[in-house]
């Protein structure tokens, strides 16, 4: 599927939030490299804190970093690049005042597509997620897994080559995240998109990725990175088969000392620490 | 079922408040009629029923009129445009909206209309003082409204339009705007009705001209009937007014 050309070039990147010495002073995010491979779906996991939602922020330009670059397509990321890169966040990034289709069309104005072209291409990114009858719905009038529909098919309209998706199934409750991330991988299978995902689940992970990238307790960095061979679009078997079962063993193997390093790390030491980890 | 149940809910709660401005009006003939109120206190409903005819039919109250309509539709336009304004720009900095916010909030508690005197030295008798008394007092709300309205905009909406590439314009123009607009339409109401009211009660305390000075001048001859008709008049069109007031804020609410 890849075809090892580098899309996203992320050079010793680094964040922290507040100045050193202040009561509020974070270091998010430690020295971080990485290539992103042209056409893969990278999953970015890590205890809560670890800086993944920052980095992807960066990733995005959402965020300055304090220290190191990350180049997209050979530019460096100095602020949003909606040619190049659409975001889906995690919930309530629709307009509630506008339907679903007038939230599509809107990111296609923002981005600078010519009107003629809107209507089209609105249908066809609604048809692609399975929302066109719910072309004149309202996000109010929807459930959480549809407007996460909806923001991927604004996401989709635009047409980038990059896809950032921060927790996008966080909000969802489990049946509707298992169903949404099949979609998903049938979805991009028929795209070359490169997709940089923030998720919390290991099954959601190993579901969906070409790679893993496990993060490390605050301040975070790439820990390990698992290859996840299986071609997309997958089938819903995978996650009953044994290779599934033993890469997810593998993945929470690699984050469970992470996991209880950031639990310890917040809670006194001693009781908490000790029983945090079990999960 | 649902919908048919609220239009029979809604139908019941406006026969109880007919069925009450009926009683009142009941009381107010009993009162005349029977109870022998002096009529030069309260005159007859019948009475004022026919005097209101004659001043609608003379177009006696029309000059009137007009000088409280201007005063009112100045004095609310500046407050609307200063307000908004105002509170726009206020409400892009947080440090600004915590130095401004408790301060326009605490001038908006305090009953503005004791200055009155003031604004009459400042200004003279004639409509400038209505003006500047009405936009004062109508301002505090609106600013107050912009501020919260703007200032409350979800930051994920504003990051998501950053992200696909939204310009300034286009920031303000489909993101800020239609967020902020409900809160801001209620505001814009309330800063209507207190520009009305300001308006009004001042003419009747000093004024050259307008209803509410109408309204004082019939009260001191003594012409009761044809005062309580101007009350009616008066009260009929700020009731119409403010009905007309809540659909729009209804409506925009509904697009915003």
């Amino acid at each position: 599927m890849s075809t090892g050309e580098v899309a996203i070039r992320i050079k010793s990147v680094g964040h922290h939030f507040g100045e050193a010495g202040e009561a509020r002073h974070v270091r998010a995010l430690a020295d971080t490299s990485l290539d992103i491979v042209r056409g893969e779906l990278l999953c970015l996991i890590g205890p809560s804190g670890c800086g993944k939602s920052t980095l992807l922020n960066v990733i995005g330009g959402l965020l300055a970093p304090t220290s190191g670059t990350v180049e997209v397509a050979g530019k460096p990321v100095h602020g949003p690049m909606p040619h190049d890169i659409a975001y889906i966040f995690q919930e309530n990034a629709l307009f509630p005042w506008n339907t679903v289709d007038q939230n599509v069309r809107l990111g296609m104005l923002f981005q600078g597509v010519p009107k003629s072209a809107h209507a089209a291409r609105a249908q066809k990114s609604l048809e692609a997620v399975g929302l066109a009858e719910f072309a004149d719905h309202y996000p109010a009038q929807l459930s959480g897994g549809m407007r996460q529909r909806a923001a991927l098919a604004r996401a989709l309209s635009l047409q980038t080559d990059i896809l950032l998706m921060d927790e996008p199934f966080g909000a969802l409750d489990e049946q509707t995240r298992m169903i949404l991330g099949e979609d998903l991988s049938v979805l991009l299978a028929r795209t070359e998109k490169t997709i940089v995902f923030v998720t919390h689940s290991l099954g959601e992970a190993v579901f969906l990725a070409d790679r893993v990238a496990v993060f490390s307790a605050r301040p975070g960095t790439v820990k390990k990175i698992l290859r996840i061979d299986e071609p997309h679009p997958r089938n819903p078997d995978f996650v009953t088969s044994e290779k599934f079962t033993a890469l997810r063993n593998e993945l929470y193997a690699l984050l469970h000392d992470e996991i209880r390093k950031a639990v310890g790390s917040e809670a006194p030491r001693g009781r908490r620490g000790a029983n945090g980890g079990a999960m | 079922m649902a919908r048919r149940r609220d239009r029979t809910q809604q139908l019941a709660s406006r026969a109880v408040q007919i069925g009450f401005l009926l009683a009142v009006l009941a009381l107010w003939y009993a009162a005349t009629n029977f109870w022998g109120v002096n009529h030069l206190l309260l005159p007859n409903p019948v009475t004022v029923f026919h005097q209101l005819v004659d001043v609608l039919k003379s177009g006696q109250f029309l000059p009137d009129l007009r000088v409280t309509a201007t005063e009112f539709v100045v004095a609310f336009l500046l407050a609307m445009a200063s307000g908004t304004l105002v509170g726009f720009f206020v409400s892009r900095s947080p440090y600004w909206i915590r130095v401004f916010e408790p301060l326009f909030a605490g001038i908006n508690s305090i009953p503005i209309i004791l200055l009155l005197p003031l604004y009459v030295l400042f200004f003279g008798l004639g409509a400038a003082s209505k003006i500047a008394i009405g936009a004062t007092i109508s301002f505090f709300p609106i600013v107050l409204s912009t501020v919260a309205g703007f200032g409350n905009v979800d930051r994920m909406l504003v990051t998501a339009a950053r992200s696909m590439g939204a310009s300034d314009y286009q920031l303000f123009r489909y993101v800020l705007v239609p967020a902020a607009l409900p809160v801001i339409l209620s505001g814009l109401r309330i800063g209507f009705t207190v520009a009305l009211l300001s308006i009004l009660g001042s003419e009747t305390i000093a004024s050259l001209a307008g209803l509410g000075h109408q309204i004082v001048q019939l009260a001191e001859n003594m012409e009761m009937a044809q005062m309580f008709a101007y009350v009616v008049f008066v009260l009929a069109i700020t009731a119409l007014l403010n009905v007309l007031v809540s659909r729009l804020e209804a409506r925009g609410r509904r697009h915003g």
